[in-house]
C-alpha cells in the first residue's frame, strides 16, 4: 500500500513537471519556429542555440514589478490568472501517457487517474478555464480587458458546443468515456482518425479556438485591444496567462493524439521490440512524438494564417461547425447501423 | 484510487500558483505612485465609466449556447450505451437533435446569429 502511494506521488510529480517543462519549451519552440518560418534566427543568445531562453524568460517574469491597478478588484485580479494556470495544469491527469510498467511483478499504470468519465472531466476542467480569462478581464476594470474577456468567453463557449458534439460522435464509436480505454482500443492501425475524419477536423478547429491560438486569437488581438484580457497584467500574473496558453496547447495536442491518433499505440512496434517494459516506454516516446507534431502544427498555423474577423469567427462556429458536427453524428450512426455495430 | 492522485495533483497546482505569485511578490522591486496605478487607456486619463455598453450579440450567443450545452449533456450517456440500446434510440435522438436544430435555424433566420 505504501509503495502504491509513493508510486502515485512520484507519477503525479513527474506528470506535473513534464507538463511544465513542455509548456516552457513550447514558448522557446514557438519563437524558434517563428524565426524559421520568417527566415530569421530566433532566440540564440541564452545558452547554446538559445536553449536557456525559457529559463531567462521565467526569471524575468519573477523579477518584474508587480502592478495591480487601484481601480481593480484586487482579489479577483489575482484569482484570474491563477485559475487559468491551475485548470490548464489539472487536465494532464486523465491523459494515458502509456500502458503499465511491470516492475517486480507489480503493474504500474502511467496514467495519473484512470477515471471512467475522463472525457467529461476534461470538458469540465477546460470549461472552468474560461472563468480564468473572464475573471481577470472583468477585475482589471479596464475597457480593453473587459472587451477582450467578453470576446474570449463568447468565442470559447461557441466552440465548446461544436467540440462537445464532435466528441459525442467519437464516443458513439468507442462506447466509453474513459480515455485510458479509448487509447487501448486503438491498438495497431485502429486509430480513431480513420473512423472519424470529419469529427477530427471539427475537433482540431475547436481546439485551436479553445486555446485562443491564431487564427482564433481575437481575445488578445493587439491591433484592436492592446493586450485583450491581460492588458493590465504584469510580472508573474501575466506569465501565468501566457504559460497557461502554452500548457493548454500541450494538453490539447496530447488529447488530439490520444483520442484520434492512437495515443501511445504505434503499429508494427511489437514485431521489433519484445521486452514489455521497453515497449511501454517506446509507446510513451511515440506519444510524445505525436504531441510534438501537433504542437508544431499549432505554431505552423499561427504563422501562416491571418486572424479571423469576429463575425467570421461566429459564423464559422455557429453556421459551419455546429451543423457539420450534428451531420457527423447522423453519419456516424448510419454507418454504424450499416456495418452492423448497432442493431 | 484515481481520486487520491487527483487531490495530490490539485495540491501541486495550488502550490505552484501560490508559490509563483508569492515569490514574485517577494523578490520583485516595487515603487508605487498614483499615476502608475491608473487603468491603462492609451496613456491618457480614462474617459467615462469602464462598464461600457457592449454588443447584445454576446448575450444572444450565450442563450443559444445554454440550449446546446444541455443537449450535449443529454447526448453523452446516450452515446456511451448506443450499442446496447440500438437503432430505435438512435432515431429518437435524431428527432431530438433535429428539433433543437430547428431552433438554431429559427435563431439564424431571425438574425440572432448575425454579428453586427
Amino acid at each position: 500500500m505504501l509503495s502504491y502511494i509513493i508510486y502515485k506521488a512520484i507519477l503525479v510529480v513527474i506528470v506535473f513537471s513534464i507538463t511544465l517543462v513542455a509548456a516552457m519549451y513550447s514558448t522557446y519552440a514557438e519563437r524558434k519556429i517563428a524565426g524559421f518560418l520568417q527566415d530569421r534566427l530566433g532566440p540564440n543568445r541564452a545558452g547554446p542555440f538559445g536553449i536557456l531562453q525559457p529559463v531567462a524568460d521565467g526569471v524575468k517574469m519573477f523579477m518584474k514589478e508587480e502592478m495591480i491597478p487601484n481601480v481593480s478588484n484586487k482579489f479577483l485580479f489575482i484569482l484570474g490568472p491563477s485559475v487559468a494556470m491551475f485548470t490548464s495544469l489539472m487536465t494532464g491527469a486523465v491523459i494515458p501517457w502509456g500502458t503499465s510498467l511491470t516492475i517486480a511483478g507489480h503493474q504500474y499504470s502511467l496514467q495519473v487517474a484512470d477515471v471512467n468519465i475522463g472525457i467529461l472531466y476534461l470538458l469540465g476542467v477546460t470549461s472552468v478555464g474560461v472563468y480564468g480569462i473572464m475573471i481577470g478581464g472583468w477585475a482589471s476594470n479596464n475597457k480593453f480587458a473587459l472587451l477582450g474577456a467578453l470576446r474570449a468567453s463568447s468565442q470559447m463557449i461557441s466552440y465548446e458546443v461544436a467540440l462537445g458534439l464532435s466528441i459525442i460522435a467519437l464516443i458513439m464509436t468507442t462506447g466509453t468515456l474513459s480515455i485510458g480505454e479509448i487509447a487501448a482500443q486503438q491498438h495497431g492501425w485502429h486509430w480513431n482518425i480513420l473512423y472519424q475524419p470529419l469529427g477530427f477536423l471539427i475537433f482540431i478547429i475547436c481546439a485551436f479556438a479553445e486555446t485562443n491560438r491564431a487564427p482564433f486569437d481575437l481575445p488578445e488581438c493587439e491591433s484592436e485591444l492592446i493586450g485583450g484580457y491581460h492588458t493590465e497584467y504584469s510580472s508573474m500574473k501575466l506569465g501565468f496567462y501566457l504559460f497557461a496558453e502554452y500548457t493548454n496547447m500541450f494538453i490539447s495536442s496530447a488529447v488530439i493524439a490520444t483520442l484520434y491518433f492512437g495515443g501511445y499505440n504505434m503499429p508494427l512496434l511489437g514485431r521489433f521490440v519484445h521486452d514489455p517494459n521497453a515497449l511501454v516506454l517506446l509507446g510513451t516516446f511515440f506519444l510524445f512524438c505525436k504531441i510534438c507534431f501537433f504542437i508544431f502544427l499549432f505554431m505552423w498555423v499561427r504563422w501562416t494564417l491571418p486572424r479571423f474577423r469576429y463575425d467570421q469567427l461566429m459564423n464559422l462556429g455557429w453556421k459551419g461547425l455546429i451543423p457539420l458536427a450534428i451531420l457527423n453524428i447522423a453519419i456516424t450512426g448510419i454507418v454504424m447501423w450499416i456495418t452492423g455495430k448497432i442493431n | 484510487m484515481g481520486v487520491g492522485s487527483l487531490i495530490l495533483l490539485i495540491l501541486c497546482g495550488v502550490a505552484f500558483c501560490g508559490l509563483g505569485i508569492g515569490i514574485s511578490k517577494l523578490i520583485a522591486p516595487s515603487s508605487k505612485n498614483s499615476q502608475k496605478l491608473e487603468a491603462y487607456e492609451c496613456g491618457i486619463p480614462t474617459e467615462g465609466g469602464t462598464w461600457v455598453q457592449y454588443n447584445v450579440g454576446y448575450y444572444l450567443f450565450a442563450l443559444i449556447f445554454l440550449v446546446f450545452d444541455v443537449e450535449i449533456v443529454f447526448l453523452f450517456p446516450w452515446a456511451v450505451v448506443l450499442r446496447e440500446v440500438g437503432m430505435v434510440a438512435f432515431v429518437e435522438v435524431l428527432i431530438f437533435v433535429f428539433i433543437l436544430f430547428l431552433g438554431l435555424l429559427y435563431a439564424w433566420k431571425k438574425g440572432a446569429l448575425k454579428w453586427q
